[in-house]
């Protein structure tokens, strides 16, 4: 059994919530700078050198690189050697979620209520999964979630004789209808199999993959390799003002399901692709 | 680099309808912050009004005016804001024909606009800007002074009068019904090989 406690839980996603609203990782910087180098559209290069500088400086400043800092989603894996003391894990991470909003001067955006929708004021709760692993270690991955991207994902149960084509088919006229509104250049997340609740899951932890990693199934790289060439295709470019450079990546994460169902989720990124991990 | 068209708040008919759409602009002067439950409360407060037979008591005046839909992250001690870039324009949709129609005459935003919204620039003279999405650090430097007019309650959602410098724009929607974003879809698709 290892023991950690639940303040060193709150610390690690007290840090995290500042430093992934405030810089992006390596991946994210070289598919934005070859993204400008590749883009067709003046305009689109405009806008991509505008989120480049824009990302520049928030690093620099220490500043969060957009307004919305989001809705806090925390995917832990626990390992079941792991025994946590001095208090409850999720009070731990919505305790780490207030105090880090609160230093790094990060925007409350969450409302008690769906439908009556008074501001907590601190950012709290966050949305957490928590999944029990082999091993002695903690991982916890904090991604900040802006609205954007967010109120542009779905999850459809699609019937199984639609199939590939189905599915690519509905991947690319979502991304098409609703892409623009989703601040491209996207990360498109695409959760295939499982079920209703799980599918989603899956399209959201797709987002946590660096970019320019592959599905290690082959048959799924070369889908992901396929969707992405033929989004990039539909000429919506930087902020859907037209251009090349609609996608940086799409992830696609599998599950078995029902022999009677085919169930799908996209879960849209926008640029500020935005998480960070730790192994406690 | 592409030149830019300095505009000046408050913006009239003649000027405004000069601008095409792709045109890079660099917007000076007084602009206005409102998102949804904003909004929602502006058209409600123009509705009463309208059915009281009275004048509107709104927290700023509509003629001429630009609305910029933001919810600003906290500001530093020190910083005039924080940061401040544009929130999804279409959630405001079903309330801007409206705010059109008493005389508003630019809105900023990202992502596209409806139809129906569209179709009340043509009619009304008005444009829509597109801030670039995410930018919210360069933008703020564009923010020289920031101060809550109304609807503090509202949090990061309350109106917020801004003075802007040189705050970088480009038209998507001109008076005329034409739409960037259709025409830069247009250019840029490729057919499947």
């Amino acid at each position: 059994m290892r023991e950690i406690t639940s303040e060193e839980i709150a610390k690690a996603v007290e840090n995290l919530c500042i430093s992934s609203n405030c810089g992006l990782g390596e991946d994210v910087w070289r598919a934005l700078r070859e993204g400008l180098e590749n883009e067709e559209s003046p305009v689109g290069k405009e806008v991509l050198e505008e989120i480049l500088e824009n990302d520049r400086m928030a690093e620099e400043e220490k500043l969060p690189m957009c307004q919305d800092t989001g809705f806090i989603v925390v995917f832990v894996e626990m390992g079941q050697e792991v025994r946590i003391t001095g208090g409850d894990i999720c009070e731990a991470i919505n305790k780490g979620v207030i105090n880090g909003y609160k230093k790094g001067y990060l925007r409350k955006s969450i409302v008690g209520d769906p439908l009556r929708r008074n501001n907590t004021g601190d950012n709290s709760p966050a949305w957490v999964h928590i999944d029990i692993v082999p091993g002695d270690k903690l991982k916890i991955s904090v991604m900040p979630k802006g609205a954007g991207s967010e109120n542009m994902s779905i999850v459809a149960m699609l019937s199984p004789v639609e199939g590939v084509q189905g599915v690519k088919r509905f991947v690319l006229d979502w991304v098409r209808e609703k892409g623009a509104n989703a601040c491209p250049p996207l990360v498109v997340g695409v959760g295939i199999g499982g079920i209703f609740e799980g599918v989603a899951k899956l399209a959201k932890k797709a987002l946590l993959r660096p970019i320019g990693s592959k599905n290690p199934v082959p048959f799924y790289a070369e889908m992901e390799e396929q969707l992405l060439k033929e989004i990039n295709n539909l000429g919506l470019g930087p902020q859907g003002l037209g251009g090349s450079t609609t996608a940086l990546a799409v992830h696609i994460e599998t599950y078995p399901c029902h022999m009677a169902s085919l169930p799908l989720a996209i879960n849209l990124q926008c640029h500020a692709a935005r998480h960070g991990t730790i192994v406690l | 680099m592409v030149s830019s068209t300095k505009l000046e708040t408050p913006l009239d008919g003649e000027m405004i309808s000069k601008l095409k759409i792709g045109e890079r602009v660099l917007l000076s002067g007084i602009v206005y912050t409102a998102r949804d439950q904003a909004h929602k409360r502006l058209v409600d407060e123009l509705e009463r009004a309208g059915r009281g037979n009275r004048q509107p008591n709104l927290p700023f005046p509509l003629e001429g005016q630009v609305i910029y839909y933001v919810g600003p992250a906290p500001s530093r001690p020190g910083m005039v804001i924080g940061p401040a870039g544009p929130t999804t324009s279409c959630r405001m949709d079903p309330y801007t024909p409206m705010l059109l129609e008493k005389g508003l005459k630019g809105t900023i935003g990202k992502g596209r606009r409806g139809k129906d919204v569209i179709e009340a620039m043509k009619k009304y003279r008005a444009v829509y800007f597109v801030a670039v999405g995410g930018a919210a650090v360069l933008i703020s430097k564009k923010i020289k002074s920031a101060n809550v007019i109304a609807y503090k309650d509202l949090g990061p959602e309350a109106i917020y009068r801004l003075d802007v410098e040189d705050f970088p724009l480009i038209v998507a929607n001109d008076v005329y019904g034409n739409d960037l974003f259709d025409e830069g879809i247009n250019k840029y698709r490729k057919v499947k090989e």
